[in-house]
């Protein structure tokens, strides 16, 4: 499997924010997006994920379901967490692992992985923000996606958090997953580099 | 079918838990009604008149709280773009959240609309008239509505917005609401008339707020 981008381009609210772009990311692999602020690594990960058109361009996943749209064989964890301050961790993960099918772990084992067990069942309104994201990273293994797209995934993330996260990239690409990550900060894990530079 | 159930379960428990909203509309409803024999004054034989018209200008109002939040909150927190890359389809989820909203929301107006009708000194039959096309009418301005929560889920304060965008979309409601209430009272045309046209709005509603809605979340970007 792999995901083949192709002279992509993007232009927000009249203004061009990159073009020609294209890279090609295989099973297995990670790829970390780097650039200044505003060069367009958000809106790259969002167009992968079908989220926001494209103004020239093809992103194609080769090799997966014909019948599933590359958004419904991604994972996007964006800068929000996608969390409702009254359902808790438990409730949230069930959800969106009936919404998004293909079962991977138990609710209950997901929160363990990434340490919120002990949490499970408080409404994520008294989380913390580091907590918050955990959680938001424990969405990732409900359900089974090939490609992940990341998006500042660690922000608010401790030391011992951030390297359960490397673990759970890790497992993903071991597994034969994709991970395409938008980062600002070095990773924990090795990934090949895609520098975006500004007035591309 | 799984997913569909999940987004309509899941928006009924927000609604029904703290800062979910589904009570207030009711709250408000209820004031609505409770101040219109105060402006009118204690005339019994006006109110009863009136009171079917005043409960569902009242319903329409009511309505129209909360329905802001409908797109907004998950458009706010992240969660309509994972919605979106889900593999249940937009117009679908649309559809649930709508129902949910109806259930939450609609429904409860519907149901109190016979106790508060007491206080407007309305007959038995008009109690049941009112009780019976606001159950069917209250679906249709709730899709309507969803498509002015769609186009404003991005905005700030949309809830000003959302209320001025779809309220003369809500007139056709009204008049058959109102008009099938009255025949049922008694006059010229039969009660089936105006509350088979009542339902067809109903129907409409469904189809043509779920895809305008769609297309409006489709677009918010780009």
């Amino acid at each position: 499997m792999r995901l083949v981008v192709n002279g992509l381009a993007s232009i927000r609210s009249g203004r061009p924010v990159f073009s020609g772009l294209g890279f090609e990311l295989h099973s297995g692999e990670a790829m970390a997006v780097t650039g200044p602020n505003g060069v367009g690594k958000s809106s790259l990960l969002r167009i992968i994920a079908g989220l926001l058109p494209a103004s020239e361009g093809k992103v194609a996943l080769e090799g997966g379901d014909a019948e599933a749209s590359l958004g419904e064989e991604a994972h996007y964890l964006g800068h929000r967490d996608a969390l409702k301050p009254s359902l808790s961790p438990v409730e949230t993960l069930s959800f969106w692992q009936s919404m998004l099918g293909r079962p991977l772990l138990d609710p209950d084992k997901a929160l363990t992985q990434v340490g919120l067990g002990h949490a499970a069942h408080l409404p994520s309104a008294y989380l913390s923000a580091g907590q918050r994201r955990r959680l938001a990273l424990a969405r990732l293994l409900v359900s089974r996606r090939p490609v992940w797209l990341l998006d500042e995934p660690t922000s608010a993330l401790d030391a011992a958090s951030e390297a359960m996260f490397n673990g759970l990239v890790g497992e993903h690409v071991a597994s034969g997953g994709m991970v395409l990550v938008a980062t600002h900060t070095p990773l924990g894990f090795s990934a090949r580099s895609l520098a975006m530079q500004g007035g591309a | 079918m799984a997913a569909f159930l999940a987004v309509f379960r899941r928006d009924l428990v927000l609604g029904a838990r703290i800062g979910g909203g589904a009570g207030v509309g009711l709250v408000f409803f209820l004031m609505l009604v409770t101040i219109m024999p105060f402006a009118v004054g204690p005339d019994m034989v006006l109110l009863a008149r009136i009171g079917p018209a005043i409960l569902w200008v009242a319903a329409l109002l009511a309505t129209l709280i909360g329905l802001d939040r409908l797109f907004q909150a998950d458009d706010e927190d992240g969660s309509l773009d994972l919605l979106r890359m889900s593999p249940l389809p937009l117009p679908l989820i649309v559809l649930s959240k709508g129902l949910a909203h109806w259930i939450s929301t609609g429904l409860p107006l519907a149901l109190a609309a016979p106790f508060l009708g007491l206080l407007l000194a309305l007959e038995p039959k008009a109690l049941l008239a009112v009780t019976v096309t606001l159950l069917v009418g209250t679906p249709a301005l709730t899709f309507i509505g969803a498509i002015g929560a769609a186009l404003t889920a991005g905005m700030r304060r949309g809830g000003l917005i959302l209320s001025v965008l779809v309220m003369p979309l809500m007139i056709p409601v009204l008049i058959f609401g109102i008009s099938a209430t009255s025949a049922a009272l008694g006059g010229t045309i039969p009660f089936m008339t105006p509350f088979s046209i009542l339902i067809a709005l109903t129907l409409f509603a469904f189809v043509s707020g779920t895809v305008a809605a769609t297309l409006a979340i489709q677009n918010a970007e780009g």
